[in-house]
């Protein structure tokens, strides 16, 4: 018993193993198309494709980890993964806790949905926004009232059932959802521009990998393929590079 | 799963039905399901075998360890479950890697805390970074269980030492005019005659670590909890087969799941009082030797 014990010890801290050029990248996977978990049960969307071919590109093996966005950023300070790859826009405020590579989607303009035959008055009500993003800190400083929610579909479910009259998020992520609603979801009032483009976060002191990835997207932006892979996932309409 | 789902575009109804509970992400639901069932399975005897260490060293003559026991049941009752459920998990993991880092990484100087980021270096990490995502799930499993039996163990303490303090007296006074040593005395005699005393406390442990599996969902497993919000939330055509928000009825699901298992282990329970109450002297000896 004590040998198995001892054992157990000795092997788990010599456990070291060939390290290779292996990266973990972060992501939710609840924010379709950007990145979602399809019906074979793997994360697919936009940022998953984009993920793969940058690290094609830097010649890196991707392991892909889904993680909550409450604790994307804490976990990713922890080292449980690489980089968050997560539709993040890059702000000043994140800026200070980790580091941005160059963006891979423009800068997206956030709306506001609420249910069929709601006024603009709807987007200074109550309005629903998913926690710690761009977002619930525009309503927040806004005369609207903000609600918050840990995923973002559950922000679609509060305009739904009337818990909220609009809910304010990315054009992108919205779109499809009006789209299939069958007239029960429109959008209202104005588009707003909040915060910049999306661009994958790193800790501050991984610079070195964020060099690597800065030039597999500036290789993907200059080739043409993100713009095909953003028409492909987003419409033709989507903004492009 | 079937042929006649290959395309769902094309089909409706009940046939729909059959070929939505059958997707690789219902797969993976129905998992979830037995993670939960071996969680349960692993952190009972683990938490039990917290307890009783702390309920031994409660009893010790040593004052060392008799307030290292004291305060691991007071502590870890008085704090509250979220804390250590989320404290547990991380402050272990760091305190591998760190211990990995020491003797692994002798070249890498400054603290591994910098600023707010925790960094050791690569051969250090634990699982490594290499390695596939089913290690690293599956040791922030074993992570989760381990601080489910840091928490369990100490109600599960508490709960023992009252019951080893229950045990009459005279029974263990007559043990010892026998001339059994303290600790034959105390396997023998005391642990045997406890457990009538223990069972009612250690089944309202089990009903409430049942209750409290879904704390998995927090430290990040893909348990029951996860995959229900993850399936229930509404889908739009960028998934194969588009619904509305049917939280409700995954949820309902999970309630008839826990349900089930309440049923059964009031059962299972029920039975082993029986079982320990022959020749005891409680008020439920009396209707099983009739």
């Amino acid at each position: 018993m004590k040998k198995i014990i001892l054992g157990a010890v000795v092997a788990m801290f010599a456990a070291t193993g060939a390290i290779a050029d292996t990266i973990r990248l972060g992501t939710e996977g609840a924010y379709e198309p950007w990145n979602f978990v399809n019906d074979a049960g793997k994360l697919d969307g936009f940022e998953i494709e984009l993920g793969n071919e940058l690290c094609k590109r830097a010649s890196l093996t991707c392991e892909w980890v889904k993680n909550d966005w409450d604790s994307i950023i804490p976990n990713l300070k922890s080292g449980n993964y690489d980089a968050i790859i997560a539709g993040m826009s890059i702000t000043e405020e994140r800026q200070k806790v980790i580091d941005f590579t160059s963006e891979y989607y423009p800068a997206d303009p956030s709306a506001f949905v609420g249910l069929a035959g709601a006024s603009a008055a709807a987007t200074n009500g109550v309005v629903a926004a998913q926690t710690a993003t761009i977002q619930a800190g525009y309503v927040a400083s806004s005369s609207a009232t903000l609600v918050e929610f840990a995923t973002p579909d559950e922000t679609i479910a509060a305009v739904r059932n009337g818990e909220a009259d609009a809910v304010l998020a990315d054009r992108g992520y919205l779109q499809p959802i009006v789209e299939e609603s069958n007239g029960q979801l429109v959008f209202v009032g104005d588009s707003v521009q909040i915060g910049g483009g999306v661009g994958m976060g790193m800790r501050k002191s991984d610079g070195a990998l964020r060099a690597k990835l800065d030039a597999a997207i500036a290789s993907v932006k200059s080739d043409g393929t993100l713009n095909k892979m953003i028409a492909k996932w987003f419409g033709a309409d989507a903004p492009k590079f | 799963m079937f042929s006649f789902c290959a395309d769902p575009a094309t089909i409706d109804g009940f046939v729909w039905f059959t070929c939505y509970v059958t997707t690789g992400k219902h797969m993976a639901f129905y998992l979830s399901f037995g993670v939960v069932l071996v969680l349960l399975a692993l952190a009972a005897p683990a938490a039990l075998l917290f307890g009783f260490a702390g309920a031994l060293a409660c009893r010790s003559r040593l004052v060392v360890v008799r307030v290292l026991g004291q305060g691991y049941i007071t502590m870890v009752r008085g704090i509250p479950d979220i804390a250590f459920f989320l404290f547990v998990p991380v402050a272990l993991d760091q305190a591998f890697e760190f211990l990995r880092h020491k003797m692994l990484c002798g070249d890498m100087t400054g603290s591994v805390w910098r600023g707010n980021e925790f960094l050791v270096c690569d051969a250090a990490k634990l699982p490594l970074g290499s390695s596939p995502q089913w290690v690293h799930e599956f040791y922030g499993f074993m992570l989760a269980l381990l601080a489910f039996a840091v928490v369990f163990g100490a109600f599960a303490g508490n709960t023992l030492r009252g019951a080893m303090r229950a045990v009459p007296e005279p029974q263990l006074q007559a043990a010892a005019a026998f001339g059994m040593t303290r600790r034959q005395v105390f396997w023998r005699v005391l642990l045997p005659q406890m457990w009538v005393y223990a069972l009612p406390g250690l089944s309202n442990l089990w009903m409430i670590l049942v209750k409290a599996t879904p704390l998995l969902f927090l430290l990040g497993v893909e348990d029951v909890v996860y995959w229900a919000r993850e399936l229930g939330g509404s889908k739009t055509s960028a998934h194969s087969y588009p619904h509305d928000d049917w939280r409700l009825w995954y949820f309902l699901a999970l309630l008839v799941f826990y349900l089930a298992i309440t049923w059964f282990s009031e059962r299972f329970f029920a039975k082993l009082m029986t079982r320990f109450s022959y020749g005891q002297a409680t008020l439920g000896s009396l209707e099983v030797t009739r």
